[in-house]
């Protein structure tokens, strides 16, 4: 019997879901022992002509990691669906836009002016930006186009399953293409993740406080957090009571607060504003009865950039999804 | 639950028209081009709701842009419930809930006012104007100044006009 034929592909992301496939290290010769890998862009020669030219549904399972921002990316995307049974959308940039989503605070304009002149580093007096066309002696130039909105993987094709994280942890990946091998899936839009929140799972869970009161704001630099305290209680903004768990608390384990990359648990619509409602229940909610709307404001303002901590993975898949164009 | 929400909206708004409807609104629709804000309003049950309880039966009029939902605490109000309402057309949301120390589960509005506070810093990041957003403290007994503060807001929301939210993928 064939093997199944597997893909991968990368749209808007860093590479990072790309290096856990290696990061499987031995389990990665059983996968390639139980199935065909087709195209791989960062490991195989293989066009886009390859996948042209196979049948619908021939690829078994596509996994497409990376958000959409480019119309190369949805041009491709859109064909391995037309020529996958399943697509997962790997990793937290295709499931809920990722790092490069928080762009959609920003208009197509601003970024191009910023990166192509307004950065110190950048000198382009004659404010050359890029072009889709340019015609030179020797024939034309293209570029796909830079779409003013980044997009999800499940906001541009059908999606079947999740796999979170940043990068998704080497056992989810595995649980994954287990479950695939022996059909064994669950319902179709699933994420092939824990149902539980992260600070279900913390392992500092053990020594948090009943009732958990953050007193002040601090950031992750400023500070040498207790390796066994809650995060919380020291100030430090911890998304673990908004986000999924599954993770293997890899941040955790090295003394980082959670910042949110498995997204929010099937109840969640908008990651970020359940944070943000987590983490304005607990801050200063020992003196609350003592403080001035003004004291409140100024231990708020203490929080940088709220909307880029609290959205800083899910900002497309949000409600919102973008800043508005009018206002 | 959402959806009940926006059900729950409807149905209170038929209620509402025919509670305090105000004489203005005639005057307002002979102005063709005025604009009209749809405003969420969410109520606090023991307090606010009771003001603008208070306001319809003392025939106190004010403008009737806002529809209201009733919640059992302003600290019900998820923002999630505010970002939802935005999305889906209005073009404000006011939050009412007992004045501070008067909250009937002794602290769901200091809750409230911390996560309005941080959430009106949050709509600017996706464009929307926090004067969008208002928190108020009105006890049973401010009828009038529920219908002041609900004039003013109102008025406030419609000088911004039409919130266009979201953008094209081009």
């Amino acid at each position: 019997m064939a093997k199944p034929k597997v893909a991968f592909y990368w749209c808007a992301s860093c590479g990072g879901c790309e290096e856990t496939v290696v990061d499987l290290n031995e389990d990665i010769l059983k996968v390639v022992e139980a199935v065909d890998i087709v195209f791989w862009p960062v490991a195989l020669d293989y066009k886009k002509k390859d996948i042209e030219v196979m049948k619908d549904g021939d690829i078994a399972v596509s996994f497409i990691n990376g958000a959409v921002r480019l119309k190369e990316q949805e041009e491709m995307v859109k064909l391995l669906r037309v020529k996958s049974g399943l697509v997962v959308a790997f990793g937290s940039c295709a499931h809920l836009g990722g790092i490069p989503g928080l762009a959609n605070f920003w208009t197509k304009n601003a970024i191009f002016e910023r990166v192509y002149k307004g950065v110190p580093s950048v000198a382009n007096a004659e404010g050359i930006f890029p072009k889709e066309k340019l015609t030179i002696d020797v024939g034309e130039l293209t570029l796909p186009e830079f779409y003013d909105t980044v997009k999800t993987l499940d906001q541009t094709i059908s999606v079947d399953y999740y796999l979170p994280g940043c990068p998704p942890p080497p056992d989810l990946i595995m649980n994954a293409v287990n479950a695939i091998l022996k059909n064994e899936l669950p319902e179709k839009g699933s994420v092939l993740a824990p149902e539980k929140s992260l600070c279900d799972t913390c392992p500092r869970a053990e020594k948090k406080p009943e009732k958990i009161s953050m007193k002040d704001i601090k950031r992750p630099h400023e500070i040498i957090p207790d390796p066994e305290k809650c995060f919380l209680e020291e100030g430090l903004i911890c998304l673990g009571p908004a986000t999924r768990s599954g993770c293997g608390e890899r941040c955790i384990n090295a003394n980082m607060p959670c910042r949110g990359c498995m997204g929010p648990t099937r109840e969640v619509i908008d990651q970020g504003a359940k944070a943000l409602s987590a983490i304005a229940s607990i801050l200063g909610i020992e003196d609350e009865e003592k403080m001035t709307e003004e004291e409140v404001k100024e231990l708020l303002d203490k929080i940088v950039d709220p909307a880029g901590t609290f959205y800083r993975f899910s900002l497309p898949s949000s409600l919102l999804r973008r800043k508005a164009l009018s206002e | 639950m959402l959806m009940l929400c926006c059900d729950m909206g409807t149905a209170l708004q038929r209620r509402w028209i025919g509670m305090g409807r105000s004489s203005k609104m005639a005057d307002s629709n002979n102005a063709v081009q005025k604009f009209e804000p749809k405003i969420v309003c969410f109520f606090c049950k023991w307090c606010t709701y009771a003001g603008a309880d208070l306001a319809g039966t003392s025939r106190i009029e004010y403008l009737p842009n806002g529809i209201p939902i009733r919640v059992m605490c302003s600290s019900r109000v998820d923002p999630e419930h505010i970002l939802w309402a935005f999305k889906k057309g209005a073009d404000g949301v006011f939050v009412g809930g007992c004045h501070p120390g008067d909250c009937h589960y002794q602290n769901g509005n200091y809750k409230t006012r911390r996560r309005l506070f941080l959430l009106k810093k949050v709509v600017e990041d996706f464009g929307i104007s926090p004067d969008r957003l208002r928190l108020e403290w009105i006890s049973a007994s401010e009828g009038r100044k529920f219908a002041h503060v609900m004039n003013e807001f109102i008025e406030q929301v419609r000088a911004l006009g039409p919130l266009r939210i979201g953008g094209n993928h081009g």
